[in-house]
């Protein structure tokens, strides 16, 4: 609740900069669209995180919550955080668990964005899960 | 003022107090069974049923023998639907009504077809309305019923009622409507509008929960239709099972209030509606949905383009309002009433409907005005749909990852 009412790291990241990873994840149509960036430096270190979040409180708190864990981390630990652990952090109901998969999803792909960028193989994609 | 604002009046409505007052000496002394005829105990319930008939039929034009108490609308959708599909069996088997219609209506009808029913459902044109020359191409000789809703319950708008019968009448087929959202707040008369069965429910109108009505026309043509419930014959053998007194009792007060006060609540409610919806619209990116000329005064439902309507809910956290997103339903479907007119799934996740009351204040749409702008704000803030529009991003040329 705290996260949806105030959510950190709310804003853009320069989406061009080399050092920036973007993930776009989720469709209008679904209700549900998170874009969530990364900003790494030289020793693969994420030093800043924001999101913007069109979706339920639910889908706002996940995503505020999956900033605030990825800020430190390196980009290999960020790959571990599971959606899992955003459902038990939250206390989400069941029919909300997807709003926590989109999280992970998004965290993934600003990663893979990431690394596409920085000249590394994306890693592969688990198949959506909703 | 008291917080939080209570705003979904077509979900359900407070009893009046006036209501209450009515129904209590039911719940007490006078518990009577309305059906024991050899004492004063069911005397004096059979008086209240007797009486609660007559103002009910007054609300809508008809006679007191035309009134069968049911358990709420649901209910009185489910006899009249299904109690003319086995009445009329022998004339046909062609029930036509609309995409937009309430599940108790829908549902009833998918399970007639599975009894042999053929159920046309019409489309609805963008603003709400049906296409009157739809209908009329869709009459066969085979069609016993049209069923249609006066007042929308998710947009409000109203049908166009009169026509709809005189094209049911001109085919020989029975008109119904579930006037649920109609009765009590907009003038509803029977044999002016040409209807031969009417579902209203007592809850939707300042009275109790757990009673509503079927009005069966009686002359010019008698309807009939057959019980979908066995038991002692009550309501002249349509609707077996004892009566509830005290809620039938609720619904006559109620019926009454509504008669006496509708003119003047409709203007006050249609007054503070336009200055909420007024005031809403003028934000960026927000629409009215549904016809805004032909609909009952109490509701308005308007999409907040980019925010998505169970988020916006939770940040207008001091009104009671509802949504038309996916979010609030366990089908994660949007509202399927906005989809029908043709509203994108987008713009049906980012509705909300607004249901004004006879206890709504001014001061409490000022305060609605006020906290649904800065929650739209807020969210939009967070939206990246809204940063991409702000950005002239066409969001229609995005590839969105399916999910």
């Amino acid at each position: 609740m705290e996260h949806y009412t105030n959510p950190r790291n709310v804003g853009t990241l320069n989406k061009d900069s080399k050092s920036v990873g973007t993930g776009l994840v989720g469709a209008p149509e679904c209700g549900d669209v998170m874009r969530l960036q990364i900003e790494v430096d030289e020793n693969n270190v994420i030093t800043d995180a924001k999101f913007k979040t069109f979706g339920c409180g639910s889908a706002i708190a996940s995503s505020s919550l999956a900033t605030e864990w990825l800020k430190g981390k390196t980009v290999d630990e960020a790959l571990t955080i599971d959606n899992m652990d955003i459902v038990e952090e939250l206390a989400l109901p069941p029919v909300k668990i997807h709003c926590s998969v989109l999280a992970e999803d998004a965290i993934k792909s600003a990663i893979n964005d990431y690394r596409v960028k920085n000249g590394m193989e994306p890693i592969a994609l688990p198949k959506s899960h909703h | 003022m008291e917080l939080p604002i209570y705003l979904d009046n077509n979900a359900t409505t407070p009893l009046d107090p006036r209501v209450l007052e009515a129904m209590l000496p039911y719940l007490t002394s006078k518990f009577g069974n309305a059906a024991s005829r050899n004492h004063a105990f069911g005397w004096v319930a059979e008086e209240g049923v007797d009486y609660a008939r007559e103002q009910a039929a007054k609300l809508i034009g008809c006679t007191e023998k035309e009134i069968i108490f049911t358990s709420g609308a649901t209910e009185a959708d489910n006899l009249g639907i299904k109690g003319v599909f086995e009445m009329y069996s022998e004339k046909g088997n062609h029930i036509i009504t609309a995409t937009t219609e309430h599940k108790a209506v829908l549902d009833t009808c998918k399970h007639l077809e599975k009894a042999g029913a053929r159920v046309t459902y019409l489309n609805v044109k963008e603003d709400g309305l049906i296409d009157l020359a739809e209908l009329e191409a869709a009459m066969t000789e085979q069609t016993i019923l049209v069923t249609i809703m006066y007042g929308n319950n998710e947009i409000g708008v109203v049908q166009p009622i009169k026509e709809i019968s005189a094209i049911a009448h001109k085919y020989g087929a029975l008109f119904m409507t579930d006037a649920t959202q109609a009765v009590g707040k907009i003038p509803v008369d029977v044999n002016a509008d040409g209807i031969d069965l009417l579902a209203f429910s007592a809850h939707k109108m300042y009275g109790p929960k757990g009673v509503g009505a079927l009005y069966v026309r009686r002359k010019n043509p008698r309807v009939k239709v057959t019980a979908q419930m066995d038991g002692g014959g009550h309501e002249r053998g349509m609707r077996s099972g004892t009566l509830n007194v005290p809620g039938i009792v609720g619904l006559g007060k109620a019926c009454e209030l509504c008669r006496l006060e509708m003119d003047e609540e409709a203007k006050r409610l249609s007054g503070l509606r336009d200055k909420l919806e007024g005031a809403l619209s003028q934000m960026e990116e927000s629409y009215v949905n549904g016809n805004t000329q032909h609909r009952l005064p109490h509701v308005a439902n308007i999409s907040f383009k980019y925010v998505e309507g169970e988020g916006l809910m939770m940040a207008m956290k001091d009104l009671a309002v509802s949504s038309g997103s996916a979010c609030t339903s366990a089908s994660l479907e949007p509202s399927y009433v906005l989809k029908s007119l043709g509203l994108s799934d987008d713009l049906a996740h980012s509705s909300i409907r607004f249901g004004l009351g006879r206890f709504t204040t001014e001061e409490e749409i000022d305060y609605a005005i006020e906290n649904t702008r800065k929650a739209v704000d807020h969210l939009r803030n967070l939206s990246p749909l809204w940063e991409m529009f702000k950005e002239g991003i066409d969001l229609s040329k995005i590839e969105w990852a399916e999910h």
